[in-house]
């Protein structure tokens, strides 16, 4: 193996170095030091991220183990940035006396999740998609249960880990059985095998469900509200945008390398999936009053629209998904990021004390408007054009009813997502969250997410590009 | 030599001062934003002028041909039906360059003057940087879907800048009315849209308007009603332009529309955006010429019969502004109706060449007589002829230029009216005598109002006005420009430059037509000057023998007051309350059903939350049971 060939992981090798000089400054800087600690931190991730945009070979490498290609690296990419979002919005959070010496912890458990996801997005081989998948889970369970002295976030930490045990049992039974079928690991000889028999169902139904809890699909949904409404804001934002997202492209790869010949069962099993999950999403959503609770319901019914990509296995609908992702993520992290800055601020995280937020503090209002309404898919954010490209790839495929019920649930999501912009705009308060001003690295990780959000939907260069490299999962085959 | 990359800075220009002077409103100072503004048009001006001297006089082959300047898809539908924004170079696109970059930043300088001390000054100056992009990227768009785009934009700035004045509630019903009237025909547009895309494939101009393409040469759809599709779809699209252009049963709004500040009706309301819809059909002339002709028929009538019917009620108006406003529905029929008789390639599309070429003379003249009229306002704090007279004393600049736009619409050589009204009557009496007799007869009626105008204004009774002066230079450089324009614009040789098919061909020079054209314009000067020139009671006399014919016109023939019965007496009472109630009734508690239903429903399956790890588990177990035994069942191997 020479040189050339390790830095084809790149990501990886530089996630690991980043969080190592990582471990290390945060013993070199003293206590009052800490804000000084955290933007080297963030500077650091923000150079790993700048560089996985700079032109990457494709290969594989440890006999097939690893494979990287351009769809990898931007799923890396959306990733990464999503990650150094997560991390600009933290702040107020840090900068709280008690998180203050806490931040490297914070910083290094993320980091691992992250290079867990690199290995399991990377991965051509079975074994190395576990480890990447458990590497990417367990410290999440840390990450949830970080407010260790609230018993809600205690109580997340716990959830998680016991479901994601328990959902990693079922996967690894699935595994199990596909390697007891075609004898191998790997992904491309196993999908050469594969033929159909009621045992490869059975692994693809099992792997298909493991996954699904990471995705948070209806019904293995149901540890989401509770874990997100008891981990810390900031994780909670990570958990929706880049937890989800990673399981999301990986669930893409292992369907379309591994399982590309059942392509008609797994149809039908996402099918009723969806149809499922986007109602029963929007259903809990409508009910919710505190804001990580409503945007985690809201999040299981965009998992559901997600999955309608999923469903068309061409290059289109893996860059429809991709796509939409990316969208996700600016629309998403830019929700967050205002409940965080509110949070932070106030500590008020329940629907009902948005109101007259627009007459005390318009910009952060405004903001908040995009992110609805591109969640909810109104143009001309990019949410209406990630949403417009899922519907077309289930309708390329000739699901009509399933994109009927998918825009008459859109309309239903609209009510919800309608409302939070109703409380914050028009409904009058006597005591409005008074005007306050947020930190640098919130106002940057705003701006950039509301200038993603405008960007991405004029420009279809970005879509162009993602169809592109998503022919790479189709064509190897 | 074919390289028009810069052109794009025309319109990132204004787009970029837009969007500076908007997102930092209220932090700059608005002399600043003034002067942002005023730069960024500035040199759109000049590389707009670049521009058309590249392509008119640097070209060195014999005809002119469309070039893409720049092109990038937006978004992809199909392999075929794409969305691309991009710029078009070609004759009158080109020519429309020069036409609104010149207004615009005339109208600029010329505001900074009228608009001073203005509280909503800086918001005026970054609408009018968003009106400019929208406009011009309006005329080099290279497809259905940019034009619809930027039509749109347009619409809406014009919106934003009638309702300048918001806290006045006739302007706000004004905007209210100018964007309601527009944005129906647009309807129309749109749906002539989507069925040329529909049949085509293609949003694209370059495609869509090839003479040799499947559009034109193959007979495409059904027909309805006795016409083809596409021409129905061209019909459609020209109502769209109708709207915007203010032709009649659309016209009702532009009158209204002078409730903005007088700068900008010349710009928006007289010259760039009125002739939105003379620039599309334009834009679309080879194919109505070559394949809808029936639809050109429809212009061409709707053209001629609003010049004449624009014509009878700027007789009998006393608001200066009205006038202008009923002129320029006038002059636009004109341009409408030369392009509706205008034949296709060579001298047979003498027509549509006309039609630009008064589009592009009418575009200084017009504007031209707004700022002057908004110089006279400034002056005189009033928009009614009663206030007026005797003016030419203490305006004598505005005097000078407005007298030379007034000659000039009235058709009097050696000004550019005269050559561009020419090209159309010659036009009109080579393809259809009534039209020709029609548009004489209202070449006759412009002259007659238009001095009416100028008389009562500058002559007529004396009066005494406290504390008047002529309008700043900031206001009266602009006239001088622009009647510079006004005056000599009609010497270029446009039939070398604008044409149908890009090939340039001589016209004559029609003697005939030329003379008897100016003896009439003169007959209705002399006839107003008889009139107008000294106080006198003549005018009211005739006015009171002419009885009911006066009170129509006057009332511009009752058309407000249709729509209103229309609108109000049958569209709100028969049809509206009938809807309501089943919305009410049967809609709504469908509605509400549902509504009740999913609030039921959620709170129903509110158990399955219970925060419960051991349910969460066993849930997640059934769902995995439930889908393995549903395989397990259905696929057994």
């Amino acid at each position: 193996m020479s040189f050339s060939d390790i830095l084809l992981m790149r990501n990886e090798l530089l996630l690991v170095a980043a969080t190592v000089v990582i471990l290390i400054a945060d013993l070199v800087f003293a206590a009052d030091q800490r804000k000084q600690f955290y933007y080297f931190s963030v500077f650091l991730i923000f150079i790993v991220a700048i560089t996985g945009l700079f032109p990457s070979e494709s290969g594989s490498i440890f006999g097939g183990m690893y494979e990287t290609g351009g769809l990898q690296i931007m799923m890396k990419n959306i990733l990464n940035f999503s990650t150094l979002i997560v991390l600009l919005q933290s702040w107020g959070w840090f900068s709280q006396v008690k998180q203050q010496k806490r931040i490297g912890e914070f910083m290094i458990l993320l980091l691992s999740t992250l290079i867990g996801m690199g290995y399991m997005i990377s991965s051509g081989h079975f074994l190395m998609f576990y480890l990447g998948l458990e590497l990417a889970t367990i410290p999440l369970a840390a990450l949830a249960a970080y407010d260790y002295y609230k018993s809600k976030s205690a109580e997340a930490g716990i959830k998680l880990i016991l479901l994601a045990a328990f959902s990693s049992g079922i996967l690894l039974f699935g595994i199990s059985l596909i390697y007891g079928i075609t004898g191998t690991l790997y992904f491309g000889e196993a999908g050469q095998l594969i033929n159909g028999s009621t045992l490869s169902v059975l692994g693809l139904v099992l792997i298909f469900t493991g996954l699904s809890f990471k995705v948070s699909l209806v019904p293995f949904h149901l540890w989401t509200a509770d874990v997100y409404e008891g981990s810390p804001i900031n994780v909670t934002s990570y958990l929706s945008v880049v937890s989800k997202g990673s399981a999301v492209f990986i669930m893409l790869i292992v369907l379309n390398t591994v399982f590309a010949s059942l392509n008609d069962i797994w149809d039908t099993l996402i099918y009723t999936i969806i149809i499922i999950t986007i109602t029963i999403g929007n259903l809990f959503a409508i009910r919710q009053r505190n804001i990580k609770r409503f945007l985690a319901f809201s999040s299981i019914a965009q998992a559901g629209f997600i999955m309608l990509g999923v469903i068309d296995n061409s290059a289109f609908g893996v860059a429809t998904v991709v796509y939409f992702i990316l969208v996700y993520m600016f629309s998403n992290l830019a929700a967050f990021g205002v409940a965080s800055a509110i949070s932070a601020e106030t500590g008020k995280e329940s629907i009902d004390d948005y109101k007259g937020f627009y007459g005390t503090n318009p910009r952060l209002s405004l903001v908040m408007m995009l992110a609805m309404f591109s969640l909810a898919g109104i143009p001309p954010v990019a949410g209406f054009f990630g949403k417009f490209f899922l519907f077309t790839a289930a309708a390329e495929k000739g699901y009509y009813i399933l994109v009927l019920i998918a825009v008459l649930n859109t309309i239903i999501s609209l009510y919800y997502y309608l409302l939070v912009i109703k409380v914050m705009f028009i409904e009058k308060s006597d005591s409005p969250i008074q005007f306050f001003s947020s930190n640098l690295p919130m106002k940057i990780s705003l701006v950039i997410c509301v200038l993603g959000l405008v960007i991405t939907g004029f420009t279809s260069g970005v879509f162009d590009y993602m169809v592109a490299v998503s022919d790479q999962l189709f064509s190897s085959i | 030599m074919e390289n028009y990359q810069y052109t794009i800075w025309i319109l990132i220009l204004p787009f970029a001062a837009f969007l500076f002077t908007g997102i930092l409103s209220g932090k700059l100072k608005p002399s600043l934003t003034a002067t942002i503004s005023i730069g960024a048009i500035g040199i759109a001006t000049a590389l707009s002028y670049l521009a058309a001297i590249q392509y008119f006089f640097l070209n060195a082959s014999e005809s002119y041909t469309a070039v893409e300047a720049a092109s990038f898809t937006w978004y992809r539908l199909s392999d075929t039906l794409v969305i691309d924004m991009g710029i078009l170079i070609d004759p009158i696109s080109v020519m429309m360059l020069v036409v609104i970059s010149t207004v615009s930043f005339m109208v600029h300088i010329y505001s900074t003057g009228y608009m001073k001390g203005d509280d909503g000054y800086a918001r005026y100056f970054t609408f009018l940087s968003l009106f400019s992009f929208a406009m011009l990227g309006l005329v080099l768009a290279t497809n259905l879907i940019q034009i619809y785009v930027f039509w749109e934009l347009v619409g809406l700035s014009s919106y934003l800048l009638i309702g300048h004045y918001y806290q006045k509630p006739s302007a706000v019903a004004a905007a209210k009315k100018a964007f309601i009237v527009t944005r129906f025909a647009d309807l129309g547009f749109l749906i002539g849209i989507l069925m040329l895309s529909y049949y085509t494939g293609t949003f694209s101009f370059s495609d869509i308007t090839n003479p040799d393409g499947p559009l034109i040469t193959q007979t495409i759809g059904g027909t309805f009603l006795g016409l083809s599709t596409l021409t129905w779809a061209m019909i459609l699209v020209f109502m769209g332009g109708a709207g915007k252009s203010a032709m009649f049963p659309f016209h009702i709004w532009l009158p209204d529309a002078m409730e903005g500040p007088t700068p900008i009706s010349a710009l928006i309301h007289a010259a760039t955006m009125v002739v939105a819809g003379v620039y599309l059909v334009a834009r679309m002339f080879t194919v109505y010429s070559l394949a809808a002709p029936e639809a050109l028929e429809v212009i061409a009538f709707i053209g001629a019969f609003t010049s004449l019917f624009a014509a009878l009620i700027a007789i009998t108006q006393t608001d200066i502004k009205k006038i202008l406003a009923y002129s320029t529905i006038s002059q636009i029929g004109y341009m409408m109706m030369a392009l509706g008789v205008s034949g296709y390639s060579g001298e047979a599309g003498l027509g549509f060449t006309a039609s630009m070429f008064h589009l592009f003379t009418h575009a200084f003249f017009k504007a031209l007589l707004f700022l002057g009229a908004g110089s006279i306002i400034h002056a005189v704090h009033s928009n009614e002829m009663k206030d007026m007279g005797g003016l030419r004393k203490h305006l004598p600049a505005t005097h000078i230029t407005f007298l030379i736009a007034t000659l000039a619409i009235s058709g009097i050589p050696p000004f550019s009216g005269f050559f561009s009204k020419d090209e159309i009557l010659a036009a009109a009496y080579a393809s259809n005598k009534l039209y020709f007799a029609v548009e004489y007869l209202v070449a006759g009626l412009t002259a007659f109002y238009m001095f009416r105008l100028y008389f009562n204004v500058f002559w007529g009774k004396k009066r005494t006005y406290e504390n008047i002066h002529e309008s700043p230079a900031s206001m009266t450089i602009p006239l001088w420009i622009l009647a510079f324009g006004a005056a000599f614009a009609g010497f270029l040789p446009f039939s070398h430059l604008v044409t149908t098919d890009g090939i340039p061909f001589d016209t004559h020079f029609h003697l005939t037509i030329a003379i008897a054209s100016v003896a009439i314009a003169l007959t209705g000067i002399f006839i107003a000057a008889a009139l107008y020139r000294k106080e006198s009671t003549r005018s009211q006399k005739i006015a009171a023998t002419l009885g009911v014919f006066y009170t129509v016109t006057k009332e511009k023939f009752y058309v407000d007051e249709i729509y209103l019965f229309i609108t109000k007496k049958i569209i709100f009472n028969l049809i509206s309350k009938s809807i309501a109630w089943f919305d009410r009734h049967i809609v709504d508690g469908f509605m509400n059903l549902t509504g009740n239903t999913t609030v039921a429903a959620s709170f129903r399956i509110r158990k399955f939350q219970s925060g419960n790890i051991h349910q969460y588990a066993l849930v997640f177990l059934t769902g995995v049971l439930i889908a393995t035994l549903v395989y397990l069942y259905y696929y057994p191997k």
